[in-house]
């Protein structure tokens, strides 16, 4: 047989090149952006989704928003571009939480670009706020990979998010809640996301402990970077068997091990599920910033739609909308009303499993009430 | 076996149902992409990892159906020169989807703000088509561009693609990889004065500058564990730096609220100001008569509520600067932190240049101390404050706490030493 010449493309004959950075964020700066940088004088929203910006110069900038499933193929991008080519002069922006901004000069384009958006990307409108009347809408929610990507999640992302999203789509094309609400979901207690500090998350967790696998730890696993990786000091090796024993009460099931060794498994079909925690806040708006806290220590997957835990947010979300004041996110709001009140309002239950026994935490006396103050 | 298209897909039930509904949908976008992949092959064009997206929805069907990831932890993969920025991933179904047996993300350092031109896009579209699943995150939840799935062999040519992408595909400028695994993670920023009044200090420039001058940090991970920096312009912090950096720097500043009493009146006409902002003040440092605003700049907390509510009236003051809040991070393993004041103020003047001063010496500080898997955090709190406000060169100040401690277990190091 001859032996066939491949050709090679140019990028593998092409010399590598490193450390040369990300593009001068000027580069791709709209005009009337980089022309008014630091020159920006007020903004107003002038609609669900469209925040109208005032330069000193006079200039002005209609920025529209629209969210996005985070999740893109290169081909709805070029779409995506198409339309930036078409009323943004060929300059967008995403934002911190997946959605998608186009800039426009002339008012009177933005209801057509919101129009021909929703025909061909099929992307609402909205996720921005009117603070001077306290009117907002709901953002778009920060996520993780889920089952799409990653190797420990508990849970899927992108599927619990697009059935939430569903089911709240009205609060995000729509100004219906009296203050921000920030909502975020990641997929297992590494919490790529800041769900730690937003004003409703999920979180997928794991029950139990990792299987192991004696075979499968012998053939594939170092037992040393291992039990290196457990966190908890829950495994030591046993050298005569080649493999590792677990002490189940220090286990706090994260998955580390399994990250460095296969023969492990933590996932597990019908343990597995999503935690909901709320009250969490970055903002120094009002009220200083406040970690997430536990509300809902487990919920079952239920795929594709998880009902459960779609019902269970929306419930929350909707007891906060309609009890709470003007500017007062979820943490303000059960500060003034008492965690007693906001369990009795949302119908969810308190549980041993929600008083906080995390040893290793060094503030964990600090969520327990030194009071007879109570609300009845 | 649907056909869309003249394109066989597989089968997914489950997947089915989150094509419906008014949000978009990531299963539609990995259907699209199935099928848009198999046309432009056909249609002649160059794609090195044919039916990838197909073997995708194979895969996430599989995950619907048994409730679990069939995701394997990647091992060591990268491109030359680099020791981060490429995550292995392995599909543990390689013989029933051989297609993405190996399904590795490339993580790409974005613009500073996210801002794009639709050339550079395209460009990134055209090169991800050819060598990728054609999947993406716009964006990752550090920030990067998340090019999601390739196999090990075409990771040098895709980075080389990025390093040329000005070249080859007529990309505005050429991307590089951004950060992964024990090493300085792609900094990011909010849009600060690009487009928002409130921003104290340039966001963008900063986050710039500490890319361009810690490449070496970002690109080989050579520490105990990861380090974050992101930049806020104002506390409004909406890149949630406090919750997700180690290292925050937010804005803010120290004189009066800048005032602008017509302003202010034009505001009373649509608002109640009494309601919407003098009542909601934290410290109860406004005072509103009907016709003039007063703030009582001395016991204001430079909260940023009065502003939000009336950004065309009310301003931050002149004398700005940025805090550095240090520590954030999720619960893994100690808990979740939120970022603690580490230095109460620097000059807008002096931020950049102080920054990283300070990250040099906490970076040389927490290499030498750091135990593996140690975020800078927890390191302060196994070591002490005190000691941390050493190797940073700060002395105490009655604004890193709500209050001062409530024990008297000192340790008096300087007596016992
Ligand atoms: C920074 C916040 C606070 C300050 C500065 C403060 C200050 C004080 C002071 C000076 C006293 C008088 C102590 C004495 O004469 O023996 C006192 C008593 C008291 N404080 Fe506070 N307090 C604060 C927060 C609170 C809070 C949050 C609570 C309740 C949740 C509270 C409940 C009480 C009670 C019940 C007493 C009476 C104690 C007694 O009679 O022995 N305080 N507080
Ligand atoms: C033991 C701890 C952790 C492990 C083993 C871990 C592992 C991973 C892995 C494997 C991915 C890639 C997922 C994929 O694309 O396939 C990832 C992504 C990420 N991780 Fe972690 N992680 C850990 C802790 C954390 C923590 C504590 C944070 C944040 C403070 C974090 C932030 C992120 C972010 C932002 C991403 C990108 C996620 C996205 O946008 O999809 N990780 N992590
Ligand atoms: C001029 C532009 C902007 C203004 C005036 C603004 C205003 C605000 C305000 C008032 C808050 C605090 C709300 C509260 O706690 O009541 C906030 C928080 C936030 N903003 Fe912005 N924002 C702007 C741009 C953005 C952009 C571009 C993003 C992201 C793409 C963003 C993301 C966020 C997030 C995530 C938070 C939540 C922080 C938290 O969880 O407490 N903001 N912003
Ligand atoms: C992290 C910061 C804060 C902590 C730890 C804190 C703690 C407390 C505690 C323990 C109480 C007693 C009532 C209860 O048990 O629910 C209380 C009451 C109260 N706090 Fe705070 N507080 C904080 C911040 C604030 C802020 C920022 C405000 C105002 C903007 C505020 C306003 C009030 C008010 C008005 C009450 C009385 C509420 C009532 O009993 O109806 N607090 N706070
Ligand atoms: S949150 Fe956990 S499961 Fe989800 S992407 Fe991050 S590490 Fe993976
Ligand atoms: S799951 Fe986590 S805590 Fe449990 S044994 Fe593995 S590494 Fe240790
Ligand atoms: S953090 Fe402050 S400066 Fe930055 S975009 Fe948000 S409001 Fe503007
Ligand atoms: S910034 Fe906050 S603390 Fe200061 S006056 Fe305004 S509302 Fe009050």
């Amino acid at each position: 047989m001859v032996a066939q010449e491949v050709e090679k493309e140019p990028e593998e004959t092409v010399q590598p090149k490193t450390d040369f950075g990300p593009p001068h964020y000027e580069i791709m700066m709209h005009p009337i952006i980089k022309k008014n940088y630091g020159k920006w004088k007020y903004h107003e929203a002038v609609r669900p989704g469209v925040i109208k910006r005032v330069a000193e110069s006079g200039d002005v900038l209609y920025v529209v928003r629209f969210g996005s499933p985070r999740l893109l193929s290169i081909y709805t991008i070029r779409d995506i571009c198409d339309i930036a080519d078409k009323y943004s002069d060929g300059y967008l922006r995403f934002t911190s939480r997946h959605n998608v901004e186009f800039f426009l000069t002339d008012p009177d384009k933005i209801e057509p670009l919101i129009q021909e958006v929703q025909e061909k990307l099929g992307f609402p409108c909205g996720g921005t706020r009117d603070t001077t009347n306290a009117r907002y809408c709901l953002s778009n929610i920060i996520h993780t990979q889920g089952w799409v990507h990653c190797h420990t999640p508990a849970t899927d992302a992108s599927g619990i998010v697009k059935s939430v999203m569903d089911e709240l789509y009205d609060y995000f094309v729509d100004y219906k809640l009296p203050a921000q609400c920030r909502i975020s979901l990641a997929c297992c207690a590494n919490m790529c996301g800041a769900v730690h500090a937003s004003d409703i998350s999920m979180v997928g967790v794991h029950r139990k402990v990792p299987k192991i696998d004696d075979d499968a730890v012998r053939r594939t696993c170092e037992i040393p970077s291992t039990v290196a990786a457990c966190p908890t000091g829950a495994l030591k090796p046993d050298m005569k068997r080649k493999t590792v024993v677990l002490d189940k009460d220090k286990c706090m099931y994260c998955g580390n091990c399994y990250t460095m060794c296969p023969g492990m498994p933590i996932f597990d079909p019908e343990n597995d599920g999503v935690a909901i925690l709320v009250a969490g806040k970055v903002s120094d708006a009002r009220y200083p910033p406040q970690l997430s806290k536990v509300v809902v220590p487990w919920l079952p997957n239920n795929p594709p739609r998880w009902p459960e835990v779609v019902q269970t947010v929306k419930k929350i979300l909707e007891t906060w909308a309609t009890h709470a004041e003007k500017y007062e996110r979820i943490a303000e709001w059960i500060h003034r009303i008492g965690w007693e009140k906001f369990f009795e309002l949302t119908g969810l239950d308190f549980t041993e499993k929600l008083i906080d026994d995390y040893r290793r935490t060094p503030y964990i006396y600090a969520s327990y009430r030194t009071s007879a103050a109570f609300r009845w | 076996m649907p056909v869309v298209d003249g394109v066989e897909l597989p089968e997914t039930p489950l997947l089915d149902e989150l094509e419906k509904g008014p949000w978009p949908s990531f299963v539609k976008e990995i259907k699209r992409a199935a099928i848009e992949q198999e046309k432009a092959m056909k249609a002649g064009k160059k794609i090195k990892l044919p039916g990838s997206a197909k073997g995708l929805l194979k895969v996430l069907e599989l995950a619907y159906k048994e409730k679990r990831t069939h995701w394997k932890h990647g091992g060591i993969v990268s491109v030359i020169g680099y020791g981060g920025g490429v995550i292995g991933r392995y599909c543990d179904l390689e013989d029933k989807v051989p297609e993405v047996w190996h399904f590795h993300t490339i993580r790409v350092n974005m613009p500073a703000g996210w801002f794009y031109t639709t050339k550079a896009l395209r460009a990134l579209c055209d090169a991800w088509e050819k060598w990728g699943s054609g999947l993406t995150n716009f964006h990752g939840s550090t920030g990067d561009i998340i090019l999601l799935g390739t196999r090990t062999e075409h990771l040098q040519p895709m980075a080389n693609a990025l390093a040329y992408l000005d070249k080859f595909y007529g990309s505005p400028a050429p991307f590089d990889i951004g950060g992964s695994g024990s090493d300085l993670r792609t900094p990011s920023c909010c849009m600060g004065p690009s487009l928002c009044e409130f921003a104290c200090y340039d966001t963008l420039k900063a986050c710039y500058e500490f890319t361009m001058r810690y490449q070496n940090e970002l690109h080989r991970p050579m520490w105990p564990y990861k380090f974050k920096i992101k930049c806020a312009g104002c506390p409004n912090d909406c890149i949630a730096s406090k919750a997700r950096a180690d290292f925050a720097i937010i804005g803010t500043w120290k004189d009066e609220i800048q005032i602008d009493q017509e302003a202010v009146r034009e505001y009373a006409k649509v608002i109640d100001i009494e309601e919407h902002v003098v009542k909601k003040c934290p410290t109860k440092a406004i005072s509103w008569d009907g016709k003039e605003l007063k703030i009582d700049n001395k016991n204001c907390i430079r909260c940023m509520h009065c502003i939000n509510v009336m950004p065309k009236a009310l301003k931050p003051g002149k004398e700005r600067g940025a805090t550095i809040l240090i520590g954030g991070k999720a619960p893994f393993v100690d808990g979740a932190i939120i970022g603690w004041v580490a230095v109460p103020f620097i000059p807008e003047n002096e931020l950049i240049e102080k920054c990283c001063e300070i990250l040099e010496a906490i970076w040389e500080w927490w290499d030498e101390e750091g135990k593996f898997r140690e975020r800078v955090g927890e390191l302060i709190w196994r070591k002490g404050m005190d000691e941390f406000l050493k190797v940073i060169g700060q002395k105490a100040d009655v604004r890193m706490v709500y209050a001062p401690r409530n024990n008297p277990f000192i340790f008096w190091r300087e007596l016992n030493p």
